[in-house]
């Protein structure tokens, strides 16, 4: 009925982390990297406001996606009250429901298989710092 | 439908995405994240509802299952035209650029 809402709110709410992140992110660690033949390559690990759009942008496009299907079956409106589920009291009663289930639900699951990414990115990182060759770069 | 119709074309867009790696000139990034955030959402919703159901959930009518799917691929269709517009507006490779503009002689 109005699910996606729940994803969009927490899209909001990433985005103006993500923003504020940015502005007071220092420079990322870089890392130096022994190619052979005495060459070197820098390589610098990505902040965290980039992981961060990762979370964003599955909320967002999700979000975006579900809404559309919600203008398909009819259930949002493009005039005032703009939820079909909002016009009665019993409606409103099911929507806010699946809002709290399904919604909620949605957003968790978003939120979870990020983490589960932000855990494997950490994990490759740390690999990248303990394979041979590899030393702090000096910034 | 609706879900595995979004799980093919996220699957299909990260397979592209892979392959072009680390060159990020089409922005298919942009096209991943969004079918994967769709398909977890739907998957969701596929679960609360199975939950309802139960094994009736993988029975749909024929006309449910073409809706669906022409759901699912209308969903494709949009986030084709989000991307497109993405990538159209930050033109990466400056090829918009080079249409609106010409070389003074």
């Amino acid at each position: 009925m109005a699910c996606f809402l729940v994803p969009t709110a927490e899209a909001i709410v990433a985005t103006i982390v993500t923003k504020s992140i940015k502005t007071k992110e220092k420079k990322p660690e870089a890392l130096k990297i022994d190619t052979g033949n005495g060459n070197f390559e820098i390589e610098e690990k990505i902040p965290f406001s980039h992981k961060l759009k990762w979370l964003t942008n599955m909320l967002w496009g999700g979000a975006v996606l579900l809404a559309f299907e919600h203008v398909w079956h009819g259930e949002v409106t493009p005039w005032f009250p703009f939820l079909t589920a909002a016009s009665n009291p019993s409606d409103t009663a099911t929507m806010l429901h699946e809002m709290s289930t399904v919604g909620v639900s949605m957003a968790i699951l978003v939120t979870a298989v990020w983490g589960v990414m932000l855990i494997v990115s950490s994990a490759i990182e740390k690999r990248a710092l303990k394979a041979p060759g590899a030393q702090p770069a000096a910034n | 439908m609706t879900l595995l119709t979004t799980v093919f074309a996220a699957i299909i867009c990260t397979i592209i995405w892979y392959k072009n790696a680390p060159k990020n000139e089409m922005k298919i990034g942009i096209l991943c994240w969004m079918y994967w955030g769709a398909s977890i959402m739907w998957f969701v919703d596929a679960l609360f509802e199975y939950a309802e159901l139960k094994a009736e959930y993988f029975t749909p009518a024929p006309a449910d299952m073409l809706n669906d799917f022409y759901l699912g691929l209308s969903v494709v269709a949009l986030g084709l035209i989000i991307w497109l517009a993405i990538l159209l507006i930050k033109d990466p490779k400056g090829v918009v650029k080079a249409a609106l503009f010409q070389k003074k002689k």
